[in-house]
């Protein structure tokens, strides 16, 4: 292997690591704490005490937004209001409710904005078909761009007068360097 | 010439979908609740033991709004409430959210209480109930009980003026 070679294997290695590794940077839901209980005293709330109930609770609270400290789930703020929706994310799961029940319970009061994921709609069909139509648009414009300098590019055959002027500037300059 | 008109016509798109998203208050979420029954509740009062329930302002046009001791722009918003209540013009119903009943008194008593009742909403559940998620809030309610303007943040004499008198009016005559 020849070092360029072997620093773009390098290169390539790195970039996929970083891609590979990325989603794990992104997000890293809170894990279920017993500080959820304390948030909400003077009250029961059921303990999430089995680990696969916990475990979907976290995956619920991590789809929903917290409308106060609107770029962070339900599982990630510290809101007093998260702490509260947390609750009723686990209270309902005690009462056997399923997960789409406690997304429409949740929408019914805040709205589709509590989803992290919004809902295919009319009014979100651009926010939805957008990036593929941007992506379109570039490819678009790419291809058009490569053809018309592919036309562009192309060597023409030199006509008379080309020779001429050319034979002239070589003139000219074996001239000045004499 | 098109090599110019592109690129400029792409950037006055752009900037114009900026202008429009800077005016745009992303704390304001639209309430799905509006031209809903306002959700049910029985809680109970701050300054008398029986309870309160929305069903109790059946046949009025009222405004429903969440307040709490502990919330600065509740103090912005009091005076104008303040004012509204001495006209008579609407009813005003307090939601006392996340507050301590000791506390709630002391600051009604020392800023004035516009409220005809304040319920008391310790837990927060009832807020949960009406989407609330910050204080203050105010909801209008017609006759029949349906939540028909919400109003994010504190009420201004302009909101009051524009908004919500001119809709309680029309309300009023249903």
């Amino acid at each position: 292997m020849t070092p360029q070679r072997m620093i773009s294997a390098m290169f390539a290695a790195a970039l996929a690591a970083l891609i590979g590794a990325a989603p794990a940077f992104a997000q890293q839901p809170a894990p279920a704490t017993p500080q959820d209980k304390e948030a909400h005293s003077g009250e029961a709330v059921p303990t999430v005490q089995d680990p696969v109930t916990a475990k979907r609770a976290v995956e619920l609270e991590s789809q929903l937004r917290c409308l106060v400290c609107q770029n962070q789930t339900i599982a990630d703020s510290n809101a007093d209001l998260a702490a509260d929706l947390r609750a009723q994310v686990r209270e309902q799961i005690a009462q056997g409710r399923t997960d789409r029940e406690i997304k429409d319970y949740m929408v019914a009061r805040y709205g589709d904005f509590v989803l992290y994921r919004p809902p295919l709609k009319a009014t979100t069909i651009l926010l939805w078909s957008g990036p593929a139509l941007l992506f379109l648009a570039g490819l678009f414009m790419l291809v058009r761009t490569l053809r018309r300098r592919k036309i562009e590019g192309e060597p023409r055959p030199l006509s008379a007068e080309d020779r001429r002027q050319a034979a002239r500037l070589l003139d000219a300059q074996d001239g000045a360097t004499k | 010439m098109a090599r110019y008109l592109v690129p400029l016509i792409a950037f006055v798109v752009i900037v114009v979908f900026l202008a429009i998203g800077l005016r745009l208050d992303p704390r304001e979420v639209p309430s799905p609740l509006i031209d809903k029954a306002a959700p049910d509740f029985t809680l109970a009062r701050l300054h008398e033991p029986r309870p309160f329930a929305p069903s109790d302002m059946k046949g009025k046009v009222w405004l429903l709004n969440v307040w709490a001791s502990w919330c600065v722009a509740c103090r912005e918003e009091h005076p104008v409430l303040l004012d509204l209540a001495k006209t008579g013009a609407i009813p005003i119903i307090g939601l006392n959210y996340k507050d301590k009943n000791d506390d709630a008194k002391a600051w009604l008593g020392q800023f004035g209480n516009p409220y005809q009742i304040s319920a008391v909403d310790a837990d927060g559940r009832v807020g949960i109930n009406y989407g609330v998620y910050g204080v203050p809030e105010t909801f209008l309610i017609d006759k029949a009980g349906i939540i028909r303007y919400k109003q994010i943040g504190p009420v201004t004499p302009e909101a009051l003026a524009k908004k919500i008198l001119p809709l309680a009016q029309t309300l009023e005559k249903q």
